[in-house]
């Protein structure tokens, strides 16, 4: 997602001048091309996040489109308040751009793992929460996210994601994708669980379970919408993120449920209220906390059999 | 304002009061007809709590009518103890929590920079908002960049909330000059050194500028001169009648301005 993120940001660079990238001193060479291309609009503002979000809300004031960009634990937690005084607050176009979402960098420990990130994020007015299932999807998002023009939360994963969207679909922010027709149950995905959904349904149509899924990429504004249309068309509704069970997808869909009068069942999929207590990498660290393929068939199994 | 609002910072905005005229009737360019004119000089009050005598300043300059004054810290009016940016014109972004408004301006300095603009940004800043280490993220930053058309002012009245803070921060000029910034201290309430420290902005080519105005916390109301209770302490209409015959104000025509009993 990290190189389709600078992708979509380069293009968007090249027909909008008003785009400005500021990396809190991350992303080594990454940008090379970026800087070579437009030397004067890439700011390394240094360790220093919360000064970065107040000068992306300066340069934002004055009719720049700001694209802040850091690990997603430093981007968001350090200068929350930046954030959301400066960002929310005066409402301007600034992207915070939080590569490494969930348990990305794994062996890195718990330092580096954005689990809480959507929740706060979501709890800011003004604020939108995009997390794109795919590099497809990140890539679209960045030119999505420019021309949405607030405040904007964009979660990324890590270099190498799994591409899910082999032919692009169409990507509006706050309009969920279908990637899969399905009649059982519907697991809604956001961020980089979508490939573990896509695995986890082969398993379960392995088992004749017929499961839909939707890509959430967009946390805030929910896509109520779309799910309606899931607790109409199956009835029981799974979400999975990787991301705490506390504040996130899975608690925005519940917190719609309940206020919906719809009837449906709902199982949500994320990390256990707790810090990985050994070193592991990304794949090692979802299987501890129930997220892998196998896990969800295995549960959603059980509770399509209940 | 903070008598009709039962509201607090008194102290907090007397001590700034000097330097805001300085800035609005002499300093900056700015034109209240215009107040998102592209080559304005910006303005961002760090210390937001202190906003009763920016409101002022603006109302006096013809930003507003005096009368939206009295909408204060009231039920559903404009102007919160801290600036939000919609409220009233002149306000160039929402500050009330300390820390926030240098890195902002550094944005905004950073901008006109980007853009080849002439235009200077002032920020104003509370002494002790200078404990706050985000102050010495965008001090490192703006020196960096070579912001010289960035200004710091620090109303160092020589008290935070709970404490002096002289003892905690001096020697604060020499802290901005470490950090590469051209540093001045002057008498926050002689606007012939303010104004003299400030007109030839930017002053040395590549270097932001910070300026410690030592400032009383109150100033020129005898009662609540340096002392710390009217950071919290709302005035009474007999504090009120008595602050306006000390500083030789009627009162009149301004809300929640009383004639002296």
């Amino acid at each position: 997602m990290r190189s389709a993120f600078i992708r979509g940001l380069t293009a968007l660079a090249e027909r909008d001048d008003r785009v400005v990238l500021l990396t809190g001193d991350l992303g080594y060479k990454i940008f090379d091309d970026f800087t070579a291309r437009f030397p004067g609009r890439f700011i390394n503002a240094g360790v220093a996040e919360q000064n970065m979000v107040g000068v992306a809300t300066g340069l934002a004031l004055e009719g720049f489109r700001p694209f802040v960009y850091s690990i997603a634990t430093f981007a968001t937690l350090r200068c929350f308040e930046q954030i959301r005084d400066d960002v929310c607050y005066n409402d301007v176009a600034v992207t915070i751009v939080g590569v490494g979402g969930g348990f990305s960098y794994g062996a890195n420990g718990p330092t580096h793992h954005a689990t809480e990130d959507i929740a706060i994020m979501r709890t800011l007015p003004n604020m939108t929460v995009v997390c794109p299932g795919d590099p497809v999807e990140a890539e679209l998002a960045v030119a999505a996210g420019a021309s949405h023009g607030g405040p904007l939360y964009l979660r990324l994963g890590r270099a190498g994601d799994p591409v899910v969207h082999h032919d692009p679909p169409g990507f509006q922010i706050g309009t969920a994708i279908k990637v899969r027709e399905g009649t059982d149950g519907a697991l809604i995905s956001t961020g980089g669980m979508l490939p573990g959904a896509m695995a986890a349904a082969d398993l379960l149509e392995a088992e004749n379970l017929s499961c839909q899924i939707i890509s959430m990429h967009t946390v805030k504004p929910l896509d109520t919408a779309a799910l309606e249309a899931c607790c109409r068309e199956t009835k029981t509704l799974f979400t999975l993120e990787e991301h705490s069970r506390i504040g996130g997808l899975g608690s925005a869909v519940g917190e719609w449920i309940s206020e919906s009068g719809e009837s449906c069942k709902l199982t949500c999929f994320g990390t256990e209220d707790r810090f990985a207590d050994t070193a592991g990498s990304q794949d090692y660290l979802r299987q501890q906390h129930g997220l892998s393929a196998e896990q969800i068939a295995q549960r959603v199994m059980e509770r399509l059999g209940e | 304002m903070a008598h009709e609002g039962k509201a607090p910072h008194v102290g907090s905005a007397l001590s700034s009061v000097d330097l805001l005229v300085a800035l609005y009737f002499a300093l900056m360019k700015n034109d209240p007809a215009e107040p998102t004119a592209s080559d304005r000089d910006r303005f961002i009050l760090s210390k937001g709590h202190g906003c009763t005598a920016h409101y002022a300043a603006l109302a006096e300059r013809g930003y507003f009518p005096k009368s939206v004054l009295s909408e204060y810290a009231q039920d559903g009016g404009r102007l919160a103890e801290h600036p939000s940016r919609t409220s009233v014109p002149g306000i160039d972004a929402a500050t009330g929590s300390l820390g926030h408004g240098l890195p902002i301006a550094a944005g905004m300095a950073l901008a006109a920079k980007m853009r080849d603009e002439k235009h200077r940004t002032f920020a104003l800043l509370s002494d002790g908002e200078c404990l706050e280490g985000s102050v010495w993220e965008a001090a490192i930053f703006a020196a960096a960049r070579q912001l010289d058309n960035l200004v710091a002012i620090v109303d160092f009245n020589r008290w935070s909330a709970m404490d002096r803070t002289d003892t905690l921060l001096e020697p604060l000029a020499v802290k901005w000059t470490a950090f590469g910034w051209l540093a001045t201290e002057v008498d926050g309430h002689n606007f012939r050194e303010i104004v003299e420290a400030l007109e030839s902005v930017p002053t040395v080519p590549g270097r932001p500028t910070a300026l410690i105005a030592r400032t009383v916390k109150g100033k020129d109301v005898s009662f609540m001169e340096d002392d710390l209770e009217w950071h919290y302490r709302p005035p009474s209409a007999e504090d009120l009648a008595r602050a306006l015959e000390e500083i030789g104000a009627s009162g009149e025509g301004l809300p929640g301005g009383r004639s002296p009993a």
